[in-house]
């Protein structure tokens, strides 16, 4: 049996598409074939290598050779050189603008490659049921490293130098709330991990318990130390079983290994964790509402101060922090805080996980640094808008979050980049929205989410979000009005400013932005009373086209209410009023005469 | 189980892990064995990674193919799940997306024995912290 020797990978990524691959591909085909050799080398196409800026891509195995731009009469050269005579075609390779070398392989091309893992490092490497793949990894070498230095306030230092800020949404420094923690001083404190993720959309947290639950549990212990915690809790919500179990598996093995429990490392140091079951409420992952839930009350939300930091979990200083936030902290102490704070911008150190979803060809979780822009995130890896449909928004931050347009595609993402924009980083939903989305209905939706969610405690967030989905609803029915758009900036500007907590303070975001970057399409809706998206269908009218209707009755035998009148072979009409907007006379009618306004 | 005490405990235990003495002592090779990894968190479960993972495990054995496949998590390519990991020895990986039950089974006869890559390659177009 013929066995292939060499294979050609071609990428077939839209970008390299465009540029002519599908001909480099026919190239090789009958080249290969001409030279006698397609039983030795096999033509593949591949995803985008997301580097659509250099295609086409062509990368030979098994000595990964990676050859840029390559042109269609490139293939000839690249057979008769490489193929046959096992030489690498120089003028094809990339070449270092620093050193004007030339790279042959993509592993030394690490520039090109638009992510970088390290809350990831492990997902989708290492088997996270045992932990000894874990420690092959570097796995609580920082642990071992921090107790054995048992110098709490340095470790504290070197989070707060690596400029690690909070991933669960509000940005908050981690070092610095660490300090904070471990100042108060108390008889017992708590290190809790925030696993409730609820944003619709978002699955970044899960995927890291998942993958690598060790990363955590780790982390965990290294801030318990700092703070003076021996008790760590993670609070995660029911509807995650597999990460669950993996946490049970995960902390099993660790206490197995003498790393949970105590006298730790044989320093004296004792560290032991919890699960907590959340029941899948969004507000829940609000900090004080998770304490409340925690404690075993209702899961509301209480005025700050006091801070979690100051009185916490049982009324003791507890520290609370993201899933993605710990997964960091060991690679942080591993590697130094100057190489962290080398990745990213001047204020938003380090990497971002985000779960791309929407009208985006690869859906899927990535790791990118901050600083990277949206046109990046979009069409390098996320590989471009489905069905070669034009892009619109993209909606970041979940229900307290925005949508950001064309305009922004080329803003560096980093916290503050995006809360100047209207939106904010939130905990990583990525939600792409191509020409077909209208935005009215988009607000609506998380408008929608946020009166399910709210916990009803205030006034503003209760009744105000109510009052916002309902304003909207009526304009989506078109039955809006220009005061109404007044009263939904008006309103959404009170819930903010009056709300108990984050949920109702940012509820109104979608609103917003909407509102400030679609102006437009919020006043077709209401002046003209037309979805200029086409999604409204309330809004959506069918009607005849007198002039090429040959009134041959089809639509009016098909539609389910009898809206359509007319004598045969005559012109006929839909009663707008009985129209319920089925869309099943546009399907029936072979003349073109139903349009829809 | 034996307890990890201190730093140099631990550093032994990644050392021997990493070297694969505690593999080899057990008469495997792992450098020399064809490595298999399945994607195996929420999203990948959901579109069919177990039963993949079977045949997989299944169709190696059957053919007495030296090799190890174990489940790891998200690698992110949610899009092309189920997603494997292939690694031959001395050779880098390749990942292969939408592997259904079928091509489970031709990734086994074509890859694996036949050196026949399959359709659905993804690029590894990410960088780890050990490369930076
Ligand atoms: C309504 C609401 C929901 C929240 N949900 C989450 C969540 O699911 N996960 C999370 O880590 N933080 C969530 N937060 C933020 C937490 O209150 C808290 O700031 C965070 O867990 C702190 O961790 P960090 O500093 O590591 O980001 C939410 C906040 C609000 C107001
Ligand atoms: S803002 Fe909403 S969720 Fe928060 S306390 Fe008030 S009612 Fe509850
Ligand atoms: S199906 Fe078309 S052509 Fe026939 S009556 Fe209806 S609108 Fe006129």
């Amino acid at each position: 049996m013929a066995t292939y020797k060499y294979h050609v990978l071609i990428c077939g990524g839209t970008g390299c598409r465009a540029s002519q691959s599908n001909k480099i591909i026919d190239n090789f085909k009958r080249l290969l074939k001409e030279n006698g050799l397609e039983k030795e080398v096999q033509v593949v196409e591949t995803g985008c290598f997301g580097f659509c800026e250099k295609g086409p891509i062509v990368k030979i195995l098994p000595d990964n050779t990676f050859y840029i731009e390559v042109k269609p009469e490139d293939v000839e050269e690249i057979i008769n050189e490489h193929v046959i005579k096992g030489r690498k075609v120089q003028r094809l390779l990339y070449v270092d603008p620093k050193t004007s070398e030339h790279k042959a392989d993509s592993k030394h091309m690490g520039f090109y490659k638009k992510q970088l893992r390290i809350a990831l490092r492990n997902a989708g490497f290492i088997n996270p049921e045992n932990i000894d793949e874990y420690i092959a990894r570097d796995g609580y070498k920082a642990l071992a490293t921090v107790l054995e230095q048992n110098d709490p306030q340095a470790t504290i230092d070197i989070i707060k130098k690596s400029g690690l800020r909070g991933r669960g949404g509000g940005g908050f420094p981690t070092g610095l709330k660490w300090e904070i923690a471990s100042k108060n001083a108390a008889d017992q404190k708590y290190m809790i991990c925030n696993a409730d993720e609820g944003d619709p959309g978002a699955f970044m947290d899960r995927s890291i318990l998942e993958g690598d639950p060790h990363s955590v549990i780790e982390a965990m212990a290294i801030g318990g130390f700092c703070i003076g915690a021996t008790k760590g809790l993670i609070y995660i919500r029911a509807e995650y079983p597999l990460a669950i179990e993996r946490l049970k598996v995960a902390i099993g093995q660790a206490r197995e290994y003498g790393l949970l429990g105590k006298n730790i490392f044989e320093s004296g140091f004792d560290f032991d964790i919890d699960i907590r079951y959340g029941a899948g409420a969004f507000v829940c992952g609000e900090e004080t509402a998770l304490i409340h839930s925690m404690e075993g009350f209702r899961g509301e939300p209480t005025f700050k101060p006091p801070f979690p930091a100051q009185e916490g979990y049982l009324k003791k200083p507890s520290n609370v922090n993201n899933v993605e936030t710990f997964a960091n902290i060991p690679v942080i102490i591993n590697k130094g805080w100057e190489w962290f704070s080398s990745i990213g911008t001047e204020k938003s150190k380090g990497t971002k996980v985000f779960a791309l979803a929407g009208q985006i060809n690869n859906v899927g979780l990535i790791e990118v640094p901050m600083g990277i822009t949206l046109r990046e995130v979009i069409y390098e890896i996320g590989g471009g808008i489905k069905n070669g449909k034009k892009f619109k928004a993209v909606q970041t931050g979940g229900p307290s979050g925005g949508c950001l347009t064309e305009k922004f595609l080329d803003t560096p993402i980093d916290y503050d980049n995006l809360l100047a924009a209207g939106s904010m980083m939130g905990s990583g939903g990525m939600i792409i929205m191509d020409e077909t989305s209208c935005m009215v209905s988009v607000a609506k939706f998380y408008l929608e989410f946020t009166v399910e969610e709210s916990c009803g405690k205030c006034t503003p967030c209760r009744i105000g979000n109510k009052r916002l989905y309902e304003t909207l609803e009526k304009i989506t029915n078109g039955n809006g009005t220009l005061e109404d758009l007044d009263l939904l900036r008006n309103l959404s500007t009170v819930i903010k400013d009056t709300a108990l907590c984050g949920l109702g303070q940012t509820s109104p975001n979608p609103v917003l932005s909407t509102i400030d970057n679609f102006y437009d399409e919020y006043l077709a809706h209401v002046v003209d009373k037309k979805c200029p998206a086409g999604q409204c269908k309330a809004l959506k009218r069918y009607v005849i086209d007198p002039d090429n209707c040959i009134g041959c009755t089809a639509c009016a035998r098909a539609c389910p209410v009898g809206a359509i009148k007319g004598e045969k072979k005559l012109p006929h009409e839909i009663t707008q009023s009985l129209c319920i907007k089925c869309g099943t006379c546009y399907e029936k009618c072979k003349f073109n005469a139903i349009k829809i306004q | 189980m034996e307890k990890i005490k201190s730093l140099a405990d631990l550093k032994k235990k990644r050392e021997d892990l990493q070297s694969g003495i505690k593999l080899r002592e057990q008469g495997d090779n792992i450098e020399e064995m064809i490595q298999v990894k399945v994607a195996m968190a929420t999203c990948g479960i959901a579109s069919g990674a177990k039963q993949v993972m079977d045949i997989l495990i299944n169709e190696l054995n059957k053919r007495n193919i030296p090799a190890v496949v174990t489940q790891t998590g998200c690698m992110g390519y949610c899009y092309a799940e189920p997603t494997v990991e292939v690694k031959k020895p001395g050779q880098e990986p390749i990942v292969f997306g939408y592997v259904t039950p079928e091509k489970a089974e031709e990734l086994v006869t074509k890859y694996i024995i036949n050196n026949e890559i399959l359709e659905g390659v993804i690029p590894v177009n990410y960088e780890s912290i050990e490369d930076k």
